[in-house]
């Protein structure tokens, strides 16, 4: 409920606010998409990936690479091409999944972060295919009836696209294959005596992941104007990492939210001040410190505390609101 | 699940959005001129920022922020040495300070994402320091509104070339930051040096930023005449302390960030006698270079750079074409012509613009020497000029038709026939 009043106001208030709050609230979304990728893996699965961005560089740099080359996609070919950079990115992550997998924890962290710097390391060098560090500047936004190169109708597309993916999501960690990535996370051993292919899950779970990074990379890519290998680079993974965390593993919604506040911070706050990355450091680190389970843990904290207040004050059981 | 948590968290999600929306979107005044200026002032680069921004801001602060009537509000903002925050803080500039134009960026790749920008905003970009080649190049005409005050990278390494040949150097080996920059700068001179006899006989390329060159010294090759090396950033102070610990006797000459006064002051002794190329020197012995440099270590506590020039220079061609037109901004698609058409003495020499809206200018050999200068009473390493290219373009001594036909120098153009 509360999540779609808050998908709504978004949708009628930023349309409404200046350009420039326009354009970061769709890059917050954009990128958002890759950050809810990161909390499946995560969140719900145990597996901090460090290598996201490549799936976001895939579906980014099939888009600006078809739309330059190939004038394709620039139409209602565009569809297509969202189709292509879901599945390219997929099939990435089927590749990177069979060697990734095999490990979990730091190990997992230390073989996503291998393959996406492969990615990268093809992206700065493939100069006659990517443009090498200079990156590849796209013309202009597709047209389909509607023209994307209006800002608020980009929004809007970008929004409508966010919303379906988390809905997707949503419903996927709710859904039995979900419920036993939880139980993989909580403890992979139990859940193989219970007869699940544990590895089959968490492959299948880290090829979805791969194939929305790409969707968020399709989008990016229009978003941004330009695609380079500072989109594919470890610190845009690590960016998506933080955000997940920075909202609340494990919510989804958290990672929207974290999305929101590094884009607020890093991309308005410096157009403001020139301590923002003090503002930046600290949430971190506060969050870090105060709220291991991220903003989103904010509610449960405050009825946690209410409610040892009450009992204190009361000397009887507060009851937990429902 | 987490309903009951959204509930609470609903409203701050909403207060949020509207904080945000109802943050003013300042429109200045009609008269006066609002510069946008994106340069890194966080991150590695946020050195060269600083330099950029100083010079820029030395010039307005001489004029008291006054264009001939028009007050100058001068907005800096960060691009952090990324490309795509370059582009969301020229958006910022453009829609929210409707700024009438757009100066600077730093890195290549800036200037690949910001020219595009000025061209679907319709605004006045003038890339002070990007030197991409191909900006004022192949690409040229996706950029209509875009003048460049700067240089572009292979320009000084045309007549360094020629000037290579006339040192009687035969062989040359070239190492290089692997990246656009360093292609086209070793490019440009690989072209001209080939062109009149030199042969290029090996190229190394160490990654950008990388910090030991011990893998690279001992490969270079042992009948070479020279080193020519592109280094930037911390790149440039390491390489030649490898090179002269590994008993190096060749003489080294290099691309100007080898050895710019951004680095320079740095350095040790084992640069002396290393002989670069590029359209700016601190050690130009002028009496206008001397007032500026006197005036920027005063003020900043450090010799000029490039980037402090380049800048302070593009500050006065904005400054010319205000007073032209009596304080009044002429709209972008004027402006970019009245700037293709200046001529200006600057501190760097005279400058014009060639039709290709790229600086024509005095390109300068310089030689490291430690001495005194300008009345300092230290010895310290100077830039000294031992040679000047006058009126140099970016196409050399090459007719723009055929340069034009020759792909962009890239790692692998020119080939490296002689290797």
């Amino acid at each position: 409920m509360a999540v779609l009043v808050a998908l709504v106001a978004i949708a009628v208030i930023v349309p409404n606010t200046n350009s420039f709050v326009i354009l970061l609230a769709t890059r917050a979304l954009a990128f958002a998409i890759l950050v809810m990728s990161v909390d499946i893996l995560l969140g719900y699965t145990g597996l901090p990936s460090l290598g996201q961005a490549a799936y976001l560089g895939i579906g980014a740099y099939a888009t600006a690479i078809l739309a330059t080359k190939y004038q394709f996609g620039l139409g209602y070919d565009f569809w297509l091409v969202i189709v292509i950079g879901i599945v390219f990115a997929a099939a990435l992550a089927a590749v990177f999944g069979l060697l990734a997998i095999r490990a979990s924890g730091v190990y997992f962290l230390m073989i996503t972060l291998a393959l996406g710097q492969c990615v990268w390391g093809l992206a700065y060098r493939w100069n006659s295919l990517t443009g090498g560090d200079n990156g590849i500047n796209m013309r202009g936004r597709p047209k389909f009836g509607i023209d994307l190169a209006n800002e608020i109708t980009f929004f809007y597309l970008v929004f409508g696209f966010f919303a379906v993916s988390l809905l997707l999501m949503y419903i996927l960690v709710r859904s039995p294959f979900g419920r036993s990535l939880a139980g993989i996370r909580e403890r992979e051993l139990r859940m193989q005596i219970l007869g699940y292919n544990t590895w089959l899950h968490k492959y299948i779970a880290f090829v979805i992941a791969g194939a929305f990074g790409g969707l968020s990379g399709v989008l990016w890519a229009h978003t941004a104007g330009i695609v380079s290998p500072e989109n594919v680079v470890l610190t845009t993974s690590v960016d998506a990492l933080l955000m997940a965390v920075l909202g609340g593993a494990g919510t989804l919604v958290g990672g929207v939210i974290g999305s929101f506040i590094v884009f607020g911070l890093r991309e308005y706050l410096s157009t403001l001040v020139p301590w923002w990355q003090y503002v930046l450091g600290a949430v971190y680190v506060l969050t870090i410190f105060y709220l291991p389970t991220g903003l989103m843990g904010i509610p449960a904290r405050i009825r946690q505390r209410r409610a040892s207040a009450g009992k204190r004050e009361e000397g009887k059981v507060a009851s937990v609101p429902s | 699940m987490t309903s009951k948590l959204l509930r609470r968290f609903g409203p701050l999600v909403l207060g949020g959005g509207l904080v945000l929306g109802m943050s003013p979107g300042s429109t200045g005044s009609a008269d006066e001129l609002r510069i946008g200026f994106v340069a890194p002032t966080t991150g590695i680069f946020a050195q060269v920022g600083k330099d950029m921004v100083d010079g820029f801001q030395l010039y307005l602060d001489e004029n008291k922020s006054d264009f001939g009537n028009a007050p100058v509000k001068f907005i800096v903002e960060d691009e952090q040495g990324k490309p795509d925050t370059a582009v969301t803080k020229a958006k910022k500039l453009i829609l929210q300070d409707k700024v009438h134009m757009l100066v600077g960026g730093l890195l290549a790749s800036s200037g690949y994402a910001l020219a595009p920008v000025s061209t679907q905003e319709k605004t006045l970009y003038i890339p002070s320091i990007p030197a991409a080649d191909d900006l004022t190049q192949r690409d040229l005409s996706k950029y209509p509104y875009m003048v460049r005050t700067g240089w572009t990278s292979s320009q000084p390494s045309h007549p360094f070339g020629k000037w290579a040949c006339e040192q009687g150097y035969k062989k040359v080996v070239a190492i290089g930051a692997d990246y656009a920059f360093g292609y086209e700068v070793v490019g440009g001179f690989q072209k001209a040096f080939e062109d009149c006899g030199g042969q290029v006989i090996q190229k190394i390329w160490p990654p950008l930023g990388a910090k030991d060159f011990g893998p690279y010294i001992p490969t270079i090759k042992a009948e070479a005449d020279a080193i020519f090396t592109l280094m930037v950033g911390p790149m440039s102070l390491q390489f030649p302390k490898q090179l002269a610990a590994s008993g190096n006797k060749k003489p080294v000459i290099g691309g100007g960030t080898s050895y710019d006064e951004f680095v320079l002051p740095s350095m040790g002794d084992e640069v002396i006698g290393h002989v670069s190329a590029l359209q700016y020197s601190a050690a130009l012995d002028t009496p206008k270079n001397a007032e500026f440099v006197k005036k920027y270590r005063a003020k900043y506590g450090k010799v000029p750079s490039y980037y402090s020039e380049s800048n302070y220079t593009t500050a006065q061609m904005i400054h010319e074409l205000i007073k032209k037109h009596n304080g009044k901004f002429p709209g972008a698609e004027a402006a970019v012509k009245e700037l293709a058409s200046m001529k200006v003495d600057t501190i760097r020499g005279p400058v014009s613009i060639d039709e290709m809206r790229n600086p024509v200018q005095n390109i300068y050999i310089k030689k490291v020497e430690k001495k005194k200068m300008f009345g300092y009473d230290k010895d310290e390493l100077w830039n000294t000029v031992i040679k000047t290219y006058t009126n140099v373009g970016q196409f050399g001594d090459y007719k723009k038709e055929d340069f034009l036909k020759q792909p962009v120098y890239s790692r692998d153009f020119p080939p490296c026939k002689h290797c």
